[in-house]
């Protein structure tokens, strides 16, 4: 095989293995940044950002230009492709799972919502032979089968 | 509400998710057997059989999941290592696919947040390779083909 390309998984895992440069990756999603401005919320040298922006780039996260005697830094284009694409069927499938929860949850809560009904009168129908209705709980275990529809 | 899953490290993922519901009723769901056997189904045409749940600490975990269509089937084990009612579960799991999935700790925490619950999840395995092998064992398709891939095999 050739040269790996320069946006590989594992260098994108190593550099995103900080908080601090999890932090300047978000906050140059919100647009171009200079070293000054990215060391702003930190309680770090600017050696040490430096550091963490030279990672960075070498990993292909970000890109600088420059700008007289600033550098501004931006996200590379494509840069978190490699990652979003190796977690996107894990998030998926998880998505799936907690829109059921989500449902449930409404279910749950309109349960505890609902005030207490007042209890049904023991008249019984000429059809139900004597026996007071009575609401029956849906077995445990039993699954409900989600929509076959396509979200 | 977006569901985030993040790879916070080599060895860590960090899922978080926003419930419209508290804390207490989104705890419920995930220690309940008859809730959770409504909901952790992973994709469509699977059920979950088998949901055993013992809520304390030193509780053991037991769910086995089938696919309708097929026959198909795999499992979960684990342990439980801390509860606190309502806020937090740490326990420890793998698959059994039948092959045996290295041990991921589970870290989940439900914080009220507004009217509803943040629900934020914390997995940890021993090497970034055991995290690679987790998040592919995640996924749907990559779960229904090695199913495929079984029912081709002689029978054990």
């Amino acid at each position: 095989m050739g040269r790996a390309p320069p946006i590989d998984l594992e260098s994108t895992l190593q550099a995103l293995a900080d908080p601090t440069r999890r932090a300047i990756l978000t906050r140059l999603a919100d647009g171009e940044a200079t070293v000054t401005e990215l060391c702003a919320p930190f309680d770090l040298t600017q050696p040490a950002i430096s550091h963490h922006l030279k990672v960075l780039e070498q990993a292909g996260l970000i890109a600088r230009r420059v700008d007289g005697a600033r550098r501004p830094c931006r996200l590379a284009e494509g840069a978190l492709r490699p990652l979003d694409d190796y977690l996107r069927p894990l998030r998926e499938a998880m998505e799936r799972n907690y829109t059921r929860l989500d449902a449930l949850l409404v279910e749950m809560g309109d349960v505890e919502a609902a005030p207490p009904r007042a209890a049904p009168p023991r008249k019984t129908h000429p059809k139900q032979r004597g026996r007071p209705r009575v609401r029956r709980r849906r077995p445990a275990g039993r699954v409900e089968n989600p929509p076959r529809k396509e979200l | 509400m977006p569901l985030t899953v993040e790879r916070t490290s080599p060895t860590t993922l960090t899922v978080s998710r926003f419930f419209q519901a508290p804390p207490a009723q989104v705890f419920a769901a995930h220690v309940e057997p008859a809730l959770m056997q409504r909901w952790l189904l992973g994709p469509d045409g699977w059920s979950m059989p088998v949901c055993e749940y013992d809520a304390r600490a030193g509780g053991k975990i037991r769910f086995v999941w089938k696919n309708d269509e097929n026959g198909a089937s795999f499992s979960l084990t684990g342990e439980i290592k801390l509860i606190e009612r309502g806020a937090r579960i740490v326990h420890v799991e793998r698959m059994h696919l039948p092959e045996t999935t290295p041990d991921n700790t589970v870290d989940t925490r439900f914080v009220p947040e507004g009217t509803g619950t943040r629900m934020t999840m914390t997995m940890t395995v021993d090497d970034p390779t055991s995290m690679d092998a987790m998040v592919a064992t995640g996924m749907t398709e990559g779960m229904e083909k090695s199913y495929a891939r079984l029912e081709t095999q002689a029978p054990r």
